[in-house]
């Protein structure tokens, strides 16, 4: 049973070892010469203004609010999708229903602008 | 047996990842410490042969309430600065009723008797297919499947209500001159 998840720890692997490699190799083989303009933050060439991290708006959190709701439907969703061939019809009409049942939230975050990026 | 040594593996990387979240005093890294604890135990989930709950861990908790978690640090302001004191008054008490709750833990797991590590997973490998037949199955759960999406109704309704302030909005907001840009 174990063993199916052998090709995601490869990948895990894999993937953390060429971001470590990649990292590694540059401070290897680049030459260091670092002087105060290069160690200051790139900010598009500008003179970075302010502290690195500013308060952010408070709408990202509002999106992932709405985000988590949606993420708990597709996880219940989820069990349904494995089996919904062999569910029939019947099976596929109730999870419509779920799903319009939040659909009307949808529309109503929709409605209500929730989803404009002001 | 390697189930064995990847559960020591994780449960040790948990330990201390979980030390990291509750000791570090930047907010971000204690935050990735605690995503690290969720990771690892959605690979005990998988050691335990829940793969849904593995799954819906990973979903739920390091996909949707992490970032939460993150942005409601990134709208904090202070973010990186230490303030305050780093332990609470009352972490005397809180180390004992910690170390009581591990001693009994450790007591309970060594006279249980699937502590010799023969035991069978009591988990039906097909489970979430039958998870999956019992949600719409009407002598199943078809009844809190459906009550569950009328829940996460009320639960987007009431967010939207008091996110926005408990009014509607209509149409874009004034932009500040400093968005406008961006």
């Amino acid at each position: 049973m174990l063993w199916q998840y052998v090709p995601i720890a490869i990948m895990l692997v894999l993937s953390m070892g060429l971001a470590a490699l990649i990292v590694a190799l540059g401070h290897l083989v680049g030459p260091s010469r670092p002087t105060h303009r290069k160690m200051i933050p790139y900010e598009s060439g500008m003179v970075p203004i302010g502290p690195g991290m500013r308060r952010q708006p408070i709408r990202f959190y509002r999106i992932a609010m709405l985000f988590l709701l949606f993420d708990i439907e597709v996880v219940f969703l989820l069990p349904w999708a494995v089996v919904s061939r062999k569910l029939g019809l019947f099976g596929f009409i109730e999870a419509l229903i779920f799903i319009a049942i939040l659909l009307v939230g949808y529309l109503y975050a929709w409605k209500g602008g929730a989803l404009e990026w002001e | 047996m390697v189930a064995y040594w990847i559960f020591a593996l994780v449960s040790l990387l948990m330990v201390l990842a979980a030390l990291v979240a509750v000791t570090n005093r930047n907010l971000v890294r204690a935050t990735m410490g605690l995503v690290l604890v969720l990771f690892g135990n959605a690979v005990l989930f998988v050691l335990l042969e829940a793969y849904f709950l593995a799954v819906a861990q990973v979903i739920i908790y390091i996909g949707a309430i992490a970032i939460l978690i993150v942005f409601a640090i990134m709208l904090t302001r202070h973010v990186g600065d230490a303030w305050g004191p780093a332990f609470h008054r009352a972490w005397a008490w809180a180390v004992v009723v910690a170390g009581g709750l591990a001693v009994g833990l450790l007591f309970w797991i060594a006279h249980w008797p699937a502590a010799d590590g023969k035991a069978k997973s009591p988990v039906d490998p097909q489970y979430t297919k039958l998870l999956g037949k019992a949600l719409v199955a009407p002598d199943g759960y078809v009844i809190p499947f459906e009550v569950a999406s009328a829940l996460l109704l009320a639960a987007l309704i009431g967010a939207i209500y008091v996110a926005w302030g408990g009014r509607r909005v209509k149409g874009p907001y004034p932009q500040r001159s400093e968005e406008k840009e961006a």
